[in-house]
């Protein structure tokens, strides 16, 4: 019998199975879910939806190269999850805003928030939403600054302002909700994604079917954006119920702003959410509350990036007290 | 007999390819004696036996030729009648070294008794029925390996209430349970009159994964003799159910308190093989001298089930088996999960192998240096409900008391942690480090203990 060298069998610790997926695979998913989103802002925003998706997603995997580079680390950027960072930062952004911004914010995102905490497991923050943030507070005027949707071959743009953008404006002009906000959005407009808004979160039914994707091969779990939807919607029904006159009706909280987007591409980036079952959902329940809180109360027309950037930096937080019950143990041991 | 499915849920678990369709089908042929059989002493959990016999000296097969050396040990009987030539250390299948006794087999396979134990073993008193499965040297055969004369003798203020006969078999690839419970499940069903002799009053629960249904539907058949509360349960098929401590709570809902035993919680687990070497004991006065396990995998020709006797080299089942098909690239003593990957083909038989798996060669290495996303697969895999990546985290810092107090000592090892992290990173290896370490440190407490005045 011809019996092979032992010498070059492979000896290592149990198992010897294992489940066929990696990072970059879930990456890859996650990119692939953000396609019906990113075609969504083409048909409605056209070439600036290409031009700025181009310009974060180029500048990201570059930057990721040169800081791992420099730090004499493994290069690693084939595990996509800079490519991912700059698509997801894109589709936050206004669809008019210049390109050296938009790769401004991308260096932010990738060196700062991500390669300067150790790369790729370390960061603390949601990379793209550190460079959109940077971005918001760095140049407020041009990232406040909407175009209208229009369809190919796309007519000069026009500017105007976000459905929350007019809602906030208007309560605080003339505590009244604005005349005809119903009638200007309409439930289907917001569903198609024929609003003013950042390129990747105007169009509901896209990032819903990115969502559905996302969950049924398993890349996210439904409890962070179920119970971020979930408050979102209990909180809004609330107020909607106290006062109608002065609060949006819960499936326009739902459907406006980058609610969907959040919940479903950003509040479950696996790095900077907690990885308890319990603690995904406070997590997500946090976030809606945020979210509601700065809608309601606060200066910006909208929420959801403040909110899952402060739940990331609860986080650590989390994940030492949303633990579930050692198997064998009784309920009241102490957390470590 | 009726079937009920199992009635609890455990948390965690993975669900991989069975791969068990290869062997599943094929009846256990016996595999020929070997010229020379290699029987180790550290077979079962505790101290090694000591030995009977020195080179030389002429045995016949179920003769004994190592004794128990302690409560927790176990006996040894010759595989086969022969000569002995060796008595010494050697690398074993479990990777660590220990008395091992060589034995050239003459052919005749002539038995050291013929004769059945005398007397209606049904009259016995409970202590003698467990002194004849001490004196077959039967051990857990489902992989652990404890001595089951210590098992079956608990401490006084222990009652063992429900008898679980565990017929789970979920390491992927293994059919040899299987092919046991469909071929001798009335040799098994004996076992379970001998241990309702034991355990008066004991309700009996027969569980079998639902990927079985001809053995779970062979041993509701055969059980119909039994008396007393006894019922087939259907498990659920997911990994690690067949693990004690998750089999036990699927069927009786209660937690094994953390580093307690099954007695605990007034259960006794045993494994189908185990149950039917008792029978063989009791009843035929059989010794533990052979085993049913499963060659198998990719890179072997002709994957089977074997009855072969303790002490065959691996050498031989693979030849037995039609020798590889194509490289090898690892040789896994036991399931996928939990088996021991073998350095060479110096390993043998021992009465808890249940299978060989044979693999070709990976293109990726099976794991990386990559760091942990904190996806939380391997918190949602882990049956214990423990945080493998944490703990994996702080195992490579070496932060030993934060590993215990994430409770590691907990870890059973299973592997649904690293078979799931898409990071590939090496969990079990850095949980076995981490309770090595943490093991370290509580002796240290204890001498800093007995050094300080009281």
């Amino acid at each position: 019998m011809n019996m092979p060298p032992a010498s070059e069998w492979l000896i290592n610790s149990s198992p010897h199975v294992r489940a066929n997926d990696s990072v970059s695979r879930i990456m890859g998913r996650v990119l692939i879910a953000l396609i019906p989103a990113l075609g969504a802002a083409v048909w409605f925003f056209g070439w600036n939806a290409l031009r700025l998706t181009l310009a974060c997603t180029v500048t990201c995997v570059l930057a990721e190269w040169a800081s791992r580079t420099l730090m004499k680390r493994d290069r690693g950027i084939n595990d996509l999850s800079a490519a991912v960072t700059g698509v997801l930062l894109a589709l936050n952004l206004p669809p008019q805003l210049p390109t050296w911004m938009a790769v401004l914010g991308s260096l932010v995102a990738i060196v700062i928030a991500k390669q300067l905490y150790g790369g790729i497991g370390y960061n603390l923050f949601n990379p793209a939403l550190i460079g959109r943030t940077f971005l918001l507070v760095s140049f407020p005027v041009a990232m406040t600054t909407w175009m209208a949707p229009s369809v190919f071959p796309w007519a000069d743009a026009i500017t105007t302002a976000t459905p929350l953008g007019i809602w906030k404006t208007a309560l605080n002009a003339t505590q009244h909700a604005p005349p005809d906000f119903f009638q200007q959005f309409s439930v289907s407009d917001l569903l198609t994604g024929n609003r003013p808004g950042c390129l990747g979160e105007t169009c509901s039914l896209g990032l819903l079917l990115g969502a559905a994707y996302l969950l049924i091969t398993r890349c996210i779990t439904w409890h962070i954006p179920f119970s971020m939807l979930f408050t979102i919607a209990l909180g809004a029904t609330i107020l909607y119920k106290m006062d109608p006159t002065q609060n949006l009706p819960p499936h326009y909280q739902l459907l406006t702003g980058g609610v969907l987007l959040g919940a479903f591409f950003m509040a479950t980036d696996m790095v900077t959410t907690p990885v308890t079952r319990p603690g995904m959902i406070l997590f997500g329940i946090g976030c809606g509350l945020i979210t509601l809180v700065i809608r309601k109360w606060g200066g910006y027309p909208e929420g959801v990036s403040f909110s899952i950037l402060i739940m990331n930096s609860l986080t650590p937080l989390i994940n030492r007290l949303a633990r579930s019950r050692v198997f064998g143990h009784a309920p009241q041991s102490k957390p470590a | 007999m009726n079937i009920i499915s199992a009635l609890f849920s455990n948390s965690g678990g993975i669900h991989p390819d069975d791969a068990k369709k290869t062997t599943a089908a094929l009846p256990s042929v016996v595999a020929p004696i070997p010229p020379l059989l290699a029987v180790s002493l550290a077979q079962h959990l505790g101290a090694p036996s000591k030995t009977l016999v020195k080179k030389g000296d002429t045995v016949l097969r179920g003769q004994p030729i190592a004794d128990s050396a302690g409560f927790v040990s176990a006996r040894v009987h010759a595989p086969t009648s022969g000569k002995i030539v060796s008595v010494g250390l050697r690398m074993t299948a479990s990777g660590r070294t220990a008395p091992v006794i060589e034995i050239e087999s003459d052919g005749q396979d002539q038995p050291f008794t013929t004769e059945p134990p005398a007397g209606d073993w049904t009259t016995l008193p409970p202590r003698e029925l467990i002194e004849r499965i001490h004196q077959a040297g039967i051990i857990g055969m489902g992989g652990a390996g404890f001595p089951t004369q210590v098992k079956l003798s608990p401490p006084p203020g222990k009652t063992i209430q429900t008898l679980i006969l565990n017929g789970a078999e979920c390491e992927p690839f293994l059919t040899a349970d299987h092919r046991l419970m469909v071929e001798q499940a009335e040799a098994i069903i004996a076992g379970i009159r001998v241990l309702q002799h034991i355990f008066k009053d004991a309700r009996v629960r027969i569980a079998v994964e639902d990927n079985k249904p001809d053995a779970l539907a062979a041993l509701a058949q055969a059980a119909d003799i039994l008396t007393g509360d006894v019922q087939m349960v259907r498990l659920r098929t997911a990994y690690p159910q067949g693990a004690e401590k998750q089999l036990i709570y699927s069927i009786t809902g209660r937690e094994v308190p953390s580093g307690g035993l099954p007695m605990d919680v007034q259960t006794l687990v045993e494994n189908v093989a185990t149950v039917q070497a008792i029978g063989d004991a009791v009843i035929r006065g059989f010794p533990l001298i052979e085993r049913v396990l499963t060659v198998t995998g990719p890179a072997i020709t002709q994957p089977r089930n074997i009855r072969a006797r303790i002490g065959t080299p691996f050498s031989d089942l693979i030849a037995f088996c039609g020798g590889p098909r194509g490289p090898i690239g690892r040789l896994i003593c036991g399931g996928p999960l939990m088996g021991i990957a073998q350095s060479g083909l110096a390993g043998a038989v021992t009465k808890t192998t249940s299978g060989l798996l044979v693999l070709p060669p990976e293109r990726e290495a099976p794991f990386s240096s990559m760091p942990c996303i904190s996806c939380g697969r391997c918190v949602d895999a882990c049956p214990i409900r423990l945080l493998p990546c944490t703990l994996s985290e702080t195992s490579e810092a070496e932060q030993d008391t934060a590993a215990e107090d994430l409770k590691v000592m907990d870890c059973i090892e299973c592997g649904c942690c690293a078979y799931v992290c898409p990071a590939r990173r090496p969990l079990v290896q850095h949980m076995r480090r981490a309770k090595a370490r943490v093991q370290i440190l509580r002796k240290q407490r204890e001498a800093q203990k007995k050094k300080q005045p009281v």
